[in-house]
């Protein structure tokens, strides 16, 4: 990707946010670029959910925030996901009494590319091919990493060109966590950029390029995976490995 | 009350013996015995929808069994309902944290101690059981907030100190490290290991494998509804069956 002058997918400068009279993010800087997957970690309150949100438009933020070059600023939440930004939110969010078809579907509800559609119904399940077996069950009844797997493939019905994950490990077996990071290897392959919010760091550092560490309403750390992993303050503060 | 477990045989707190529970044509508990000795630390695991949160649920009496049969310090309990298994002494947390909204923390920990095993009469007695276990999970300074605007760690160590109100002999914890990072887990197994160390049984259903390899002094696994195995960690965690059914291979 080197040398090519394109802006990124989504560029956060001096991003200040929060609720009424609270700040609760300060000054951010961050940035993914395309093809890229990067990872979000810090503990909990640090502002990570916060910052999601600052991004879909659905809390006030100054500073300056923009999908390929585009300013997200003065956009409602639907228009930023038009634009392609969409959120895969934590706890899944699933329409527990419609099916899995009907939760897919939805997805795709603002697309009115038909044959596109039923191009993304072929991919998803392609993807997650238990879906396909499953796509007249209730999403309620579905496994949790089912469930999870439901939410990922309707907001790949939605067409996105970034991808907000917040959480997807969250109450999974590890096994499944596992399969869920090759899938979202392939998604990014695919040509979605996706920023990855994770409590489970080592999981989010295994499938991620580059990662931002958000400590108290700050970025305070940015590297690439290999080199933060190695970092002994990383080790001590986010991976917690003995004796770093 | 002795942390160390494992060493001389102590009598056995909670049996379960062929415990089965299907829910119309599913059998999401099938034929599960097992044993757990008092002070012990019991880890379960096992993939989504295996049955660990219905067995937790048969222990603590949200569900009747559809067969077997489960004894607590000597009595049978499977028939009792839940409040009953309560007062006798089996605590539970639960995967989605429900504080009562509008208490505060110390509030929602009094509540407890005025039911389960204690049954403090008096409402000042109750207040200062929930402040002493406030503070011993670490809530001390956070007594006077509202429950539900404690954030991910602070809500774990609530809904601990709540089910601590109940004096219980038996703690059923089911996933209380969800939605941790590995700093915040460490924390947390600290403080379960505390817990244990006043005494109390512990059952723990968990994904965190980290958590399970420190806390448990047995693993027990369960896959559509059976145990697969159950033996100590190490043994477990190795075990070629569960790392097929479970653990996935990144984790050895």
């Amino acid at each position: 990707m080197s040398g090519n002058p394109e802006p990124p997918v989504l560029n956060i400068r001096g991003l200040r946010a929060g609720y009424g009279q609270l700040h609760v993010l300060e000054d951010i800087a961050l940035e993914v670029r395309r093809g890229e997957i990067v990872a979000l970690v810090g503990s909990n309150g640090a502002g990570k959910t916060t910052l999601l949100r600052a991004v879909s438009r659905l809390i006030e933020a100054t500073g300056t925030l923009e999908m390929e070059g585009q300013n997200l600023l003065a956009l409602r939440p639907e228009q930023v996901f038009g634009l392609g930004l969409v959120q895969v939110p934590e706890g899944r969010q699933l329409f527990h009494r419609m099916s899995v078809e009907e939760n897919l579907r939805i997805g795709a509800n603002r697309r009115r590319d038909h044959a596109g559609v039923a191009e993304s119904f072929e991919r998803v399940f392609t993807l997650f091919p238990i879906l396909r077996e499953r796509r007249r069950q209730l999403a309620g009844n579905l496994s949790g990493g089912e469930q999870q797997m439901c939410a990922l493939a309707r907001a790949l019905m939605a067409a996105p060109k970034l991808l907000l994950v917040d959480e997807m490990s969250l109450g999974l077996a590890p096994v499944i966590v596992d399969q869920l990071l090759v899938i979202l290897a392939e998604i990014r392959d695919q040509g979605v950029t996706v920023l990855l919010v994770e409590q489970d760091v080592f999981a989010a550092f295994s499938v991620a390029d580059r990662a931002y560490l958000m400590e108290t309403g700050r970025i305070v750390r940015a590297g690439n995976v290999a080199d933060l992993r190695d970092d002994p303050e990383v080790q001590r503060a986010y991976l917690g490995v003995e004796g770093a | 009350m002795s942390a160390a477990a494992g060493m001389a045989p102590r009598p056995v707190l909670l049996a379960a013996r062929d415990l089965t529970r299907r829910f119309q044509g599913l059998i999401a508990v099938d034929n599960v015995s097992f044993e757990l000795r008092e002070g012990e630390i019991l880890g379960l695991i096992g993939p989504n929808g295996a049955g660990k949160t219905t067995l937790v649920s048969l222990i603590s009496g949200t569900f009747a069994p559809s067969a077997g049969e489960l004894e607590f310090a000597g009595q049978r309990i499977e028939t009792l309902r839940p409040y009953r298994r309560a007062r006798l002494g089996i605590a539970r947390t639960f995967q989605v944290m429900k504080p009562f909204p509008g208490l505060s923390a110390l509030e929602n920990v009094t509540v407890g101690a005025l039911f389960g095993t204690a049954r403090l009469s008096g409402r000042a007695a109750a207040r200062e059981e929930a402040r002493a276990l406030l503070d011993f999970t670490g809530l001390g300074h956070r007594a006077d907030q509202r429950a539900e605007d404690l954030g991910g760690p602070d809500r774990k160590r609530l809904e601990l100190a709540k089910a601590l109100a109940m004096r219980p002999r038996l703690l059923l914890l089911d996933e209380v490290m969800a939605g941790l990072n590995p700093v915040e887990v460490d924390e947390v197994v600290e403080l379960i290991l505390r817990i244990r160390a006043r005494g109390i049984t512990i059952l723990v259903i968990e994904h965190v494998v980290r958590a399970i390899r420190r806390l448990s002094d047995r693993v027990m696994v369960l896959h559509h509804g059976e145990k697969i195995a159950e033996d100590d960690p190490a043994t477990v965690l190795q075990d070629p069956r569960v790392i097929e059914a479970y653990l996935g291979k990144r984790r050895q």
